[in-house]
């Protein structure tokens, strides 16, 4: 043997590393720095903590930020709850169950742009077609994107219709790993359906569901397309969230209020997620 | 199958069929509808068809926008994932196959990058100094930059199914490392590298914020940004806006027609086990 070499050398990262140092780590450090900046990509005056003094003082600002948690938890919890269902009754061997798992899931492959401009023609207020099914039933119809109260939970619900698939599928193979052994003994004690779904199926599906939830709310407080696409914020601000309004303060040249949008936004998913695996690593079932 | 279950799956179908399909059968009929009779919005069979006419019109809208819009947002998934899987896989085998104290960093900015969202404005600031912001080169870079974590994860524990013993008789055979790597490895890889093609491709095809930020100007559009101004622009024609949703939504359906069992492998990994 002349060398030691190992036969996995580290240069083999190196490529990786240089495009992930260079446009994904550079500027999140650097985004500290430019968000205690008065900032227009030329020059840079520091103004030290004014920017986030500003998240607390603008009311569409904190609105902003509000918006952000409502709609990550609501998607979330929607999302892990209506998953599981479908989950559940998509493996309970009932007729064209592999054409509904296709039907569910599809959405999730589709470009949000194209769903936003679909749902936002259908849910106009008096043309649409959710408005005129619920007139011919004698309902009368809300503006779904037009009353600022509601547009946040439109958006809401579309992307519960949208993101619905994945959580499905992931909970789908998490049954699967499931052992039918746990049923039967479940049976024979003589448990009934719900008691086997509270009792066996929800504590064992426990891997999928630390996916689910952590998935949808990282994507949830991320979220921006499908905003921008239905409503861009409105009507007003009432359906802005962070994603969106790092965007429209990016539009009107206030770099630095933008990235210190983006450094809360961070801060924010920080908070929630590292807590929430703590928790979820800790509180392994014993069987 | 019990009566039971037949009875339930009717059910399910009709739900869904309201729920999940009736939205794209609405994109398909206004899409074929005329101008007038697409500005109603209503959920209608179309008085006369027009697929062609309205087809043709969408691509060539703005001299040929759309066309542009394909090629340009091809050229970037096909250069990005191919960079993806080459880069992901090398990470992946080295992670999986030499432990030391650095695995942890490495985990550590792979973790941080399937959480953090990028910073953008600082990230234009980096563009424009390297002279990329704006570029078609640039978006692949950054497409790269943020779809690594996720294909070093899938490699890595793929790869972890693959024996050392093929390795360490590669060695004594005198190989190189690049030779173990290309030779052995990567061709040993087909199913995950099939997974990471399809699922990052779809994502990047899609992807809408990123070119919104990075990629402004008539040039360099994606298929997504065109859609996007088309709903400025179509605001009195939805037949037309809803054809350019419809050839958006194209690409992806066929792939998931021949790649389902991949997608569905991507999609779940880290499902089962944490």
């Amino acid at each position: 043997m002349v060398t030691q070499k190992s036969p996995y050398p580290y240069w083999f990262v190196l490529p990786a590393a240089i495009v992930f140092t260079v446009l994904f780590l550079v500027p999140t450090f650097a985004s500290f720095w430019f968000s205690l900046t008065r900032w227009d990509l030329f020059s840079t005056q520091f103004i030290g903590l004014e920017n986030y003094a500003q998240f607390l003082r603008e009311p569409f600002l904190i609105q902003g930020t509000i918006n952000t948690l409502i709609f990550a938890f609501a998607t979330s919890a929607t999302k892990t709850v209506i998953g599981l269902l479908l989950a559940v009754l998509l493996t309970s061997g009932i007729w064209a169950q592999g054409f509904l798992r296709t039907v569910v899931f599809f959405p999730v492959l589709v470009s949000t742009i194209g769903i936003g401009i679909t749902f936002a023609a259908l849910m106009h207020p008096t043309n649409g077609v959710i408005n005129v099914a619920l007139a011919s039933i004698g309902l009368p119809g809300p503006g779904w994107l037009t009353d600022p109260v509601l547009a946040l939970y439109s958006v809401i619900i579309v992307d519960l219709w949208k993101g619905v698939g994945l959580a499905t599928l992931i909970y789908i193979a998490g049954l699967a790993t499931i052992s039918q052994d746990y049923y039967e003994a479940a049976r024979m004690d003589g448990a009934t359906r719900t008691q086997m779904f509270f009792r066996v199926t929800v504590p064992l599906v426990r891997p999928a569901t630390v996916t689910v939830v952590t998935l949808s709310l990282i994507g949830g407080l991320r979220s921006f397309d499908l905003i921008w696409a239905m409503t861009r914020g409105g009507p007003g601000f009432s359906s802005d969230v962070l994603a969106s309004v790092i965007y429209k303060q990016y539009q009107a040249g206030f770099y630095g209020l933008s990235t210190a949008g983006n450094v809360i936004l961070f801060a924010l998913i920080g908070l929630i997620i590292l807590p929430l695996t703590v928790w979820f690593n800790r509180r392994e079932v014993d069987l | 199958m019990t009566r039971r279950q037949l009875y339930t799956g009717i059910v399910s179908l009709a739900l869904a069929s309201v729920i999940f399909i009736l939205p794209f059968v609405f994109i398909f009929l206004t899409a074929v509808k005329s101008k007038q009779d697409a500005s109603r919005l209503i959920f209608s069979w179309p008085v006369e068809w027009q697929f062609w006419e309205n087809f043709l019109q969408v691509l060539q809208t703005r001299n040929y926008l759309l066309l542009l819009a394909y090629f340009n947002s091809t050229v970037i998934t096909v250069f990005a994932v191919t960079l993806l899987v080459l880069f992901g896989a090398m990470v992946g085998y080295v992670l999986q196959r030499r432990p030391s104290p650095w695995n942890k960093v490495i985990y550590g900015f792979v973790l941080a990058g399937l959480m953090i969202p990028p910073a953008v404005v600082p990230t234009i600031w980096v563009l424009q100094s390297i002279g990329l912001f704006k570029t078609i080169t640039g978006m692949i870079f950054i497409q790269v930059a943020y779809g690594l974590a996720f294909s070093v994860l899938l490699f890595r524990s793929f790869i972890a199914t693959i024996p050392r013993d093929l390795d360490e008789a590669a060695l004594i055979d005198g190989a190189t490392p690049l030779q173990i790597f290309f030779r052995v490895i990567l061709p040993l890889l087909k199913p995950v590298t099939v997974t990471v093609i399809v699922v990052q491709s779809i994502s990047i095809f899609n992807d809408f914020t990123n070119p919104l930020y990075y990629l402004p100007g008539r040039e360099n559009v994606t298929v997504q940004l065109t859609l996007y101004n088309f709903q400025g622009q179509f605001q009195t024609q939805f037949n037309l806006l809803f054809m350019n949703i419809l050839l958006v939504t194209i690409p992806p359906l066929i792939i998931y027609i021949f790649f389902n069992r991949q997608i569905v492998a991507g999609m779940t990994a880290g499902a089962v086990k944490g």
